[in-house]
């Protein structure tokens, strides 16, 4: 993986906007921002980030390749729309953030051990085996992910919750042994596979 | 352009503000018939309500005087004021004009004593102090009223105060008969001096100016700072009148932004740094202005203006467009946002925060005649036949040199039409 991270270094150069605006979805709007501060202000979780997006934007455009890609900032993003509701030129904050996270995961160059990405890692597998996601298995996975003990803490904590769910039907303890998936389950994986050959050819990783 | 000659010689200006004074003005002057309709009570618009001009920073008054002056000097310049445009028909050089005149309840006899002001005790909200303050329903607009005639509040028609006010006037000048009038007039070219209004601040969410007293505009902050204003000259702010020495100044207050103006609004950044030097002058070295602003636009020779303004040790500028204001338990306006010289998160609380709102055409919401151009925020480029042309900040944002300069051209441009009638017409 960490080839695909040095063939787009060599690729690009210091043109960083450039490879942006070509891999990351929703790029082309970064060239955009007028460094207001609009969005770093609305932002709810702002001052619990290393890098708002205004000041993610300047880096892009300053050519600043690791700090971006290796940020956890955009990690962060609760998805809540302040920053694009408000902003005066109406860049798609939000869905850039996201898709600056989906290329620093792709290049594998994304902070290893961030929760968001882990637990959007776990719901990924889940669902690209069955193609619905198993929520018992999915939840176990999550709570286990920082070791044994921490899990079984994690469990504990929950058990109230899952039990309440569990009488409400929201969670089914037989998913354990396999779960529930939709009917054409190879189906969902060619179409997956078929998405994944598109999006490698629109940026550039298809040999 | 010769197939269209001009039957009518006359020029029609609407709209009664320093731009269309101008341009009836520099077309009478020529020797041209002019009519200026203006819908208000009085000739001045938004002109006569600022409390000084920048760059020079003399009063409004001055230059006003002067052009009310040449038009009482001109026969002709016909001024109909209270008169509304209802429709034009008709193409260049031979435009039929509808429109509505509406009673004032006061004749030409008006001194302006101001004995039925004393006599009528109903108040309305005062329209030249943008809802800062209450005048008797009997009132003259401002103190440079053109005509300098008085005005019946149509809410007091009908009512004893009417009578009051007429019983207590000496000279007859009180007709509560009048009606409102709809008139035809002819005219061979037509100047649009309709101007501009404030965007309407509430409009911008986060900065709270519908919830919050001490979030004002910068038209509002121009009158408390004149002395003929709601605080007679001093910067008071509205929820508990304090004297406000620390006071932010919010750039592109709707425009700039997509959601809002998306045009630039050109004078706000001047008109706030110009606001500076009204705080400097009430308070010394005790007062203190800061500026958030996205980046200062100041138009060409007006950059002195600016670099001053900098040497100012009362004023600082923060590069930051404030994302919301909040308010503190003693009515103090708190700015929220993160500045773009080193991404420092701020929550600073100030006496008052002026918003420096942004031009939008006066025409917004009205239906224009359907052969005029607009741009895409509603300014007036003309009509295609050029028999209708824009003149000053109803063409684009522009502050009040560039709208005399603008209402000049249009003159102009309106000449040129009306001229082909003697001209054209006669070579034929």
């Amino acid at each position: 993986m960490n080839d695909l991270n040095q063939q787009a270094a060599a690729h690009y150069g210091k043109n960083f906007l450039k490879e942006v605006e070509d891999r990351v979805e929703d790029g082309e709007w970064v060239k955009m921002c007028m460094q207001c501060g609009v969005c770093a202000g609305s932002c709810p979780l702002g001052p619990h980030w290393e890098h708002s997006p205004q000041k993610i934007f300047r880096m892009i455009m300053a050519g600043k390749r690791d700090e971006v890609l290796s940020s956890d900032s955009m990690w962060m993003c609760t998805s809540c729309y302040n920053c694009i509701v408000r902003c005066p030129r109406k860049l798609p904050i939000t869905h850039i953030m996201h898709g600056l996270a989906h290329y620093a995961h792709k290049l594998n160059i994304a902070p290893k051990g961030q929760p968001t990405r882990e637990v959007a890692r776990l719901f990924w597998n889940s669902l690209v085996q069955t193609g619905r996601v198993n929520e018992l298995k999915f939840s176990l996975a999550v709570y286990f992910k920082d070791g044994f003990v921490r899990g079984i803490k994690n469990a504990l904590a929950m058990q109230g919750i899952g039990l309440k769910l569990m009488k409400a039907k929201r969670l089914n303890p037989m998913e354990i042994l396999g779960g529930h998936k939709c009917k054409d389950a190879g189906g969902i994986k060619k179409m997956l596979a078929k998405a994944k050959e598109i999006e490698d050819r629109r940026q550039g990783f298809s040999s | 352009m010769t197939s269209s000659i001009a039957t009518n010689q006359t020029i029609l200006v609407v709209g009664g503000g320093i731009s269309g004074i101008t341009a009836a003005l520099e077309a009478a002057e020529c020797g041209k018939q002019v009519i200026l309709v203006e819908r208000d009570a009085t000739l001045g618009g938004r002109t006569a309500l600022l409390y000084r001009y920048f760059p020079k920073m003399c009063h409004p008054t001055c230059g006003l005087e002067i052009n009310l002056r040449r038009l009482k000097g001109n026969r002709n310049v016909r001024v109909m004021t209270m008169a509304e445009v209802l429709g034009v028909s008709g193409q260049r050089g031979d435009y039929a004009v509808k429109l509505k005149i509406s009673p004032r309840y006061v004749n030409a006899k008006c001194t302006a004593c101001g004995d039925c002001a004393a006599a009528v005790e109903a108040q309305i909200d005062n329209p030249y102090e943008y809802g800062l303050a209450k005048t008797k329903a009997a009132y003259l607009p401002h103190a440079m009223a053109y005509p300098m005639q008085y005005v019946l509040d149509p809410s007091i028609i009908g009512t004893a105060d009417a009578d009051k006010a007429r019983a207590a006037c000496k000279y007859d000048a009180i007709d509560l008969d009048m009606r409102d009038e709809t008139v035809e007039i002819k005219a061979g070219a037509i100047v649009w001096a309709t101007g501009w209004k404030p965007y309407d601040a509430a409009k911008i969410q986060p900065y709270g100016y519908d919830r919050f007293a001490n979030v004002i505009t910068s038209v509002e902050f121009e009158r408390l700072a004149n002395p003929h204003g709601p605080t007679g000259g001093k910067l008071l702010r509205p929820s508990d009148g304090k004297e406000a020495r620390n006071i932010a100044f919010i750039q592109c207050a709707g425009s700039r932004d997509e959601n809002h103006l998306r045009h630039c609004s050109r004078i706000c950044c001047m008109a706030s740094l110009k606001q500076t030097h009204y705080v400097r002058e009430a308070y010394g070295e005790a007062a203190k202005s800061t500026i958030y602003y996205i980046d200062i636009r100041v138009i060409d020779r007006l950059e002195d203006f600016y670099l001053k303004v900098q040497q100012d040790p009362t004023v600082s500028f923060v590069k930051s467009k404030v994302a919301k204001i909040a308010e503190d338990k003693d009515g103090n306006p708190v700015l929220h946002g993160v500045d773009t010289e080193g991404y420092h998160r701020y929550a600073t609380a100030h006496d008052l925060v002026v918003l420096a709102v942004g031009m939008e055409p006066e025409t917004n919401g009205i239906k224009l005649p359907d052969d005029i151009l607009l741009d895409s925020s509603g300014f007036i480029e003309g009509s295609q036949d050029d028999g209708m042309c824009g003149a000053g900040s109803a063409t684009s944002p522009l502050d009040v040199n560039r709208s005399v300069q603008s209402a000049t051209a249009a003159a102009l441009r309106a000449i040129q039409v009306v001229h082909k009638t003697s001209t054209v017409e006669g070579a034929r």
